[in-house]
């Protein structure tokens, strides 16, 4: 039986990156707001110092920050037909769990989509025709525009102290900056990170062949900042330990180092961990939420009432806690119809090995988004006529760090073990750099999310499963955008590459990227969207869901930064609109 | 610095808990109702006792505001600190004013038993009677709690109340003066403020040395710099500007301030008027540079050369390699007072045990540096204290291996981060 709490004026599942900024926002409109995070609270001296964050065995290939699957995990299948397993072991995603979500371990890459991304069905059918979009293919609007969303972007990025460069401001190209991106209102809060030599060689060679270099704008501080809530972070060292990792200095903006030295203090926010909400309950007529009810880690049951309910977990999670709670209705993709769990995607990733023989890279200096990158294969940036797809991707080369057990590229032709294997990793690995692709998946009818009718959770839910693969669109694409990279990598000028395209189906073993998106997605149409453009449910109008579970489609960028802004976007209109006529939808349909 | 540490560890290792955050303690409690209006002595009351920083020794980690219960880790023993909310049992619920005015003027219990002076009325006897009528008003307002500190825990004879009398004699002398003294700031820092606690040293008894007052003082092991004018281990080379800085918002160009001086700025300092600690500070500032100078150091090269070696592998990445860190977030280590001053308790502690820097309204960020006990052993840590301190124009005497030793013992046990993985 469970024990009814006192009510609170809203209530988060999940505190990670959108739970913080949903939380400091609510509170600041002077709401008594309750978290709910399942996982533990970690920060920075007591779970990821400098003494010991960098500990690859302990955190990248024993997982201590993810998420535990033996608890909870999905079930895995590349098409309808197959029967799902579950996935035990993480590879192709990293899912987070605890305080800060995987925003801690993330690499700190923010991006802004293309305007054009997020009018991806009108856009594309307007400038390529009705052929461009296959029937098959479910992209959508997003029904927010880049204007719209420009002022959170925005917010965002001074939050984390973004290093960068802006190359278009207010519609005024800059020099060395991104001439792609779309108009930003100022420039970055903090210069780029200082470029390391292979990053430097490859935005030289592209160029020379006439691409848009820039450097990569990163969530890792270039200099000391003191953000507008006044959270200090400080100087990056370059240590290579952003991706997987915590960070231990303070340098790599997450919840802990940007929102909750000032959230943590306020006396109208509240945070429960080890507590894992089970339910959003729903009033008899279904139109309400009530509440939610959740398990502590002792198997007591709790029943917590509040007004206004913001489902802020990852995005699998969000969809799953919508299932098991009944609301929306479920997506079938034989008729197409239902929004839950629909228009599912991902991203699609290739990489090129540059060798050299003549040149120390010093490949253990690194930062999570430190690097140069191009983007004019990126969105709709160059004319796909004739290419036999839509979207695209950058192609970059990222300096993340060479971790030493993680990092063994070798040429073709050397054996995968033995003498011949070492001599190769010792000749080459102060000498070996990375391009790598970074491309959009399109949303597709038979990519989707639904419950597992076999597999169950510890607590004897069912487990999400995933229906996914890459499609002909996202081949096509990330072979165009992996001879776009082999074409700089030879120019660089090495001894020789190594191609490294994604063929075949989707596959759950090899690391990929955590950049899952959709399942309750956002647009205009109720029939075809489980929340209007403000994250509002359209079922439930005291329930909002945040994160990339919003996505139609994904771009061929690192989410994070629209994830951000599409929360503050709809934080804005919660508290200078909703709280005036709470239970109201904001957008009528 | 360390109670609260405390709190937090035990709110981040149990279980299902509602989280709460270093220096705020208060964050889990919902928002008072309507709190009742305030009469101006009452206000005035509430603001000498953050000035007098009455919570933080009366606060016992968790524990309700003002109930007392903390230990205090005195050389003699351990003293746990009142009750002073208005409980009639347990508390101070039947002390009228006058009794509150012996305590703090005198001395004496309402029951005419004698204080240990644990409870600092050496300092505290420069309060004027208006202050402890208005302190008194203020302590009747708080909720009162039945709640009875632990025993004492001092040794045969310190037991005996009744021999705080000639410690009296020897270490205290009654303000009989009627005026609150010549300024603002000294009648803070010499009365209510009672910095002198911890930053003037103490004779064999714990009683304040006769002419050394600020000049540095050692307690539970920690070493609390000079405040003395002179530059290497006192305020010599802070502006009057910047001590306010440090004191309200915890810190400035040249420190952090953490361990119990994190505390002192969090419930104390960063809570006065800004008129208050510009008063401090300009007091602080006329005092003159008085410490006798330290012999320069005979350093040993090869220990040089290896707390160099391990200063830049583990100490770089925050303080640089020159030393000069990133002030306001990482403190620099040039001329600071902590890793000069010839006491090195605190800056084999911070090593040993790490510390974090005070949250403040003002700088809410509680940047924290790890402990190094697991990682350094004995001799590591004396060399790379040894080198800090004798580096970037720095000097002050080396530390050896028996001093790292010593402290060890005595607090590595409360390492500031979790000790192992979880797998």
């Amino acid at each position: 039986m469970a024990t009814r709490l006192p009510a609170v004026d809203a209530v988060l599942i999940g505190f990670g990156w959108t739970g913080a900024i949903m939380a400091q926002e609510l509170t600041e409109a002077g709401l008594n707001v309750l978290a709910l995070e399942r996982g533990e609270w970690r920060d920075t001296p007591t779970d990821f110092a400098p003494t010991f964050a960098q500990d690859e065995l302990r955190y990248y290939w024993r997982h201590e920050l993810f998420q535990r699957l033996n608890h909870d995990t999905l079930t895995i299948r590349n098409k309808a037909s197959e029967t799902a397993l579950p996935m035990r072991r993480l590879g192709s995603f990293l899912l987070g769990s605890g305080v800060g979500g995987a925003g801690v371990h993330w690499n700190g890459q923010v991006w802004r989509f293309l305007p054009s991304d997020l009018k991806a069905r009108s856009h594309n059918l307007e400038r390529y025709g009705k052929k461009a979009v296959p029937d098959d293919m479910t992209i959508q609007d997003y029904g927010v525009s880049y204007e719209d969303l420009e002022p959170y972007y925005d917010k965002f990025e001074y939050l984390c102290g973004v290093s960068g460069k802006a190359g278009n401001l207010k519609g005024v190209i800059q020099a060395g900056g991104d001439p792609f991106e779309g108009p930003r209102a100022r420039e970055y809060p903090n210069p780029p990170l200082d470029m390391p030599y292979a990053p430097t060689l490859f935005g030289q060679a592209a160029a020379g062949l006439g691409r848009h270099p820039f450097p990569h704008p990163a969530a890792n501080m270039s200099r000391p900042y003191t953000n507008p809530l006044g959270v200090q972070l400080g100087a990056c060292t370059y240590c290579g330990f952003c991706e997987k990792y915590a960070c231990g200095n303070y340098s790599k903006a997450s919840a802990q180092t940007t929102i909750l030295p000032v959230l943590m203090r306020k006396k109208n926010f509240t945070l429960k961990t080890n507590s894992e909400v089970v339910k959003i309950n729903l009033s008899a007529d279904g139109k309400t939420a009530t509440g939610v009810t959740y398990i502590d880690d002792k198997g007591q049951e709790f029943e917590q009432p509040a007004e206004l309910v913001v489902l802020s977990a990852y995005i699998l999670h969000n969809v799953r806690l919508l299932l098991l709670s009944g609301i929306g209705k479920p997506y079938d993709p034989a008729t197409g119809e239902g929004v839950v769990g629909r228009n599912y995607a991902y991203q699609i990733t290739s990489s090129v090995n540059v060798f050299f023989d003549d040149k120390i890279l010093n490949p253990f200096v690194g930062a999570g988004a430190l690097g140069t990158i191009v983007n004019d294969f990126n969105g709709d940036n160059f004319d796909h006529s004739g290419l036999g797809f839509i979207g695209g991707g950058y192609v970059g080369l990222l300096q993340t760090g060479a971790r030493p057990i993680e990092t063994h590229n070798t040429p073709d032709g050397v054996p995968k073990w033995g003498a011949a294997w070492k001599a190769a990793l010792a000749r080459d690995y102060l000498k070996t750099t990375t391009i790598s692709t970074h491309g959009a998946v399109m949303s597709h009818r038979g990519n989707y999310l639904d419950l597992d009718p076999t597999y169950k959770d510890a607590l004897g839910r069912p487990l999400l499963r995933m229906t996914f693969d890459f499609t002909d669109n996202e081949h096509k694409m990330s072979d165009y955008l992996t001879d776009r990279a082999a074409e700089i990598g030879r120019a660089m000028g090495g001894r020789e590459i190594k191609v490294n395209y994604r063929k075949g189906s989707w596959d759950v073993v090899p690391y990929q990227t955590t950049h899952n998106t959709g399942g309750a997605i956002m647009g205009d149409d109720p029939r075809t969207s489980f929340t209007n453009r403000y994250l509002q449910s359209w079922d439930v109008p005291n329930l909002f869901v945040l994160g990339a579970t919003a996505f139609p489609q994904n771009a061929g960028y690192n989410p994070t930064g629209t994830v951000a802004a599409l929360a503050y976007h709809a934080a804005d209109a919660i508290k200078t609109r909703y709280l005036k006529a709470p239970q109201q939808s904001l957008v009528q349909a | 610095m360390a109670r609260r540490l405390i709190t937090f560890m035990l709110a981040a290792l149990s279980a299902a808990a509602v989280v709460t955050y270093p220096a705020s303690p208060g964050a889990q409690q919902a928002p008072a109702a309507d709190p009742p209006v305030e009469t101006q002595q009452v206000a005035y009351g509430r603001a000498l006792a953050v000035i007098g920083d009455c919570e933080g020794c009366h606060d016992r980690p968790g524990g309700p505001p003002l109930a007392g219960g903390l230990p205090l880790n005195t050389p003699f023993g351990v003293i746990y600190s009142a009750n002073i909310t208005p409980d009639r049992e347990t508390g101070i619920g039947t002390w009228t004013a006058d009794d509150f005015w012996n305590a703090l003027h005198r001395g004496v219990r309402a029951n005419g038993a004698k204080l240990y002076p644990a409870f600092p009325y050496p300092y505290f006897t420069h309060v004027t009677r208006e202050e402890s009528d208005a302190l008194y008003a203020y302590f009747r307002t708080v909720a009162p709690v039945s709640y009875r500190p632990p025993a004492n825990k001092l040794p045969f004879p310190f037991n005996i109340r009744f021999l705080v009398t000639f410690w009296n004699m020897l270490n205290f002398k009654e303000d009989t003066a009627p005026t609150t003294g010549p300024t603002r700031g000294e009648h803070i820092v010499r009365g209510l403020g009672h910095c002198g606690a911890c930053h003037t040293p103490k004779t064999l008894l714990g009683g304040d040395k006769t002419g050394h007052e600020l000049e540095g003082g050692k307690l539970d092991n920690w070493f609390a710099p000079a405040l003395t004018g002179d530059v290497r281990a006192g305020l010599g080379a802070w502006p009057a500007a910047a001590i306010a800085e440090y004191l309200k918002t915890g810190r400035n160009a040249h420190a952090n301030a953490s361990g119990p001086m994190g505390d002192v700025v969090a419930h104390s300092t960063s809570q006065m008027s800004g008129a208050d600690v510009a008063a401090i500070a300009t007091y602080l500032k006329s005092q003159t540079a008085r410490l006798e100078p330290t012999p320069p150091a005979t350093l040993d090269p090869k220990v040089m050369a290896s707390g160099q070696a391990i200063y830049v592998d583990q100490c770089a990445a925050c303080h640089a390699v020159d030393g000069k860190a990133a002030p306001t977030y990482f403190p620099p280590l040039p001329g600071a007072a902590v890793t000069q001053s010839r006491d090195p308790t605190t800056v084999i502690r911070f090593i040993l045990s790490g510390t974090q820097t005070v949250a403040t309204d003002a700088r809410p960020t509680p940047l924290s540096m790890p402990s190094f006990a697991w990682k350094l052993d004995d001799a590591q840590v004396a060399a790379v204290a040894t080198y800090v301190r004798n580096s970037w124009g720095n000097s002050a005497p080396a530390v050896s291996p028996g001093d790292v030793a010593r402290l060890r013992r005595k607090v590595a046990a409360k390492p500031v981060q979790k000790p192992s993985a979880r797998i």
